[in-house]
């Protein structure tokens, strides 16, 4: 059943599949962004409470689900690579790292800035806000101890151990507001109920989610194909694909001594 | 459109700091981690490229020493 995947474990495959997937996500996510930011920002419906403050929900929550979304990835890309043995794994997972890093920092400053005008306060030590902060430290930490290994076999073993552990962290983050007396409102979208919140405000929060996923896959795309070309890049089908597509004239420089050696 | 005037929007109801340095930041964030990651992408292919260079060489040389 499972049969299809097994060639993607292949490094080649998985390169061009990232080079298919790659115009699409950007082209894709560039474009929701910037209609997301702009729906939200000056057509959504202001707040009757926070009027427009409300407005950095637009960025404030896209990064908070995917900072999860992205944890959550790199674990499951970290237990493939333990259990089946499978290096591309161990790519994504490291390549899925600062990414998650980087949207757990953008939803961490984002709710500081809402939080002074709104709470009163930049920062507070609750329990949502300091678990948060703990994801934060997860991706850190996935990623220096990959760094600090030589073989890139043993690291992604560690790091992988280190991502799966930190997983216990995800329901804490989600169920924080709920267990503790925090000064973080509760869900509004990702509950049983149906979201509360009126329509014309969802909509563009929707679009603004699915824009960072979009965004977000286009880096991961980028950054994976990057590790498959640091770790291979003396593997024939590397050299070969540099040659082929690329028409410059440093390709073809290199080009013509080839084809000449050939014909000797 | 909820807002009137350009004034009026980037004023956000006198939020306007705080908004935009949310939307900024976060969006200066994705920006630089996406350049950055296509940056060394082209970074690598170029190093490909100099290791093809230097195969082809080495190959050469090779040729040239069987022949002489």
């Amino acid at each position: 059943m499972w049969k299809w995947l097994h060639p993607y474990a292949k490094t080649e495959r998985s390169y061009q599949l990232c080079q298919t997937l790659l115009p699409w996500f950007s082209v894709l996510g560039l474009l929701s962004l910037v209609v997301g930011a702009i729906w939200g920002l000056a057509f959504a419906p202001a707040d009757y409470q926070q009027s427009d403050a409300f407005r950095i929900i637009y960025i404030h929550v896209p990064s908070a689900i995917l900072s999860k979304m992205l944890y959550s990835s790199m674990a499951i890309a970290a237990f493939i690579g333990l259990v089946w043995q499978v290096k591309t794994a161990f790519m994504a997972m490291i390549a899925l790292a600062p990414i998650g890093a980087m949207v757990t920092f953008v939803s961490l400053i984002t709710g500081a800035v809402w939080g002074k005008p709104m709470w009163g306060t930049w920062w507070e030590w609750d329990a949502r806000l300091t678990s948060q902060l703990i994801l934060l430290f997860l991706f850190f930490g996935v990623m220096s101890l990959y760094k600090s290994f030589d073989d890139q076999q043993q690291a992604g073993k560690a790091a992988g151990v280190m991502a799966i552990v930190g997983v216990i962290n995800l329901p804490i983050i989600h169920y924080s507001v709920e267990w503790w007396n925090t000064l973080h409102q509760g869900a509004t979208i990702l509950k049983m109920d149906k979201p509360s919140m009126p329509a014309e405000m969802l909509w563009p929060l929707l679009l603004c989610i699915l824009s960072w996923a979009l965004v977000s896959g286009a880096i991961f795309l980028l950054r994976l194909q990057n590790e498959i070309l640091r770790r291979e890049i003396k593997r024939p089908w590397v050299l070969s694909m540099v040659n082929e597509p690329m028409v410059s004239g440093a390709a073809v420089a290199t080009n013509n001594p080839n084809k000449h050696e050939q014909v000797q | 459109m909820q807002f009137a005037t350009m004034t009026e929007f980037l004023a956000m109801g006198g939020y306007g700091l705080y908004v935009w340095l949310a939307f900024g930041l976060g969006l200066l964030s994705v920006a630089l981690l996406w350049f950055e990651s296509w940056m060394t992408k082209k970074r690598l292919l170029s190093q490909v490229l100099i290791e093809q260079q230097r195969q082809i060489r080495i190959k050469q040389a090779s040729v040239q020493q069987a022949s002489s």
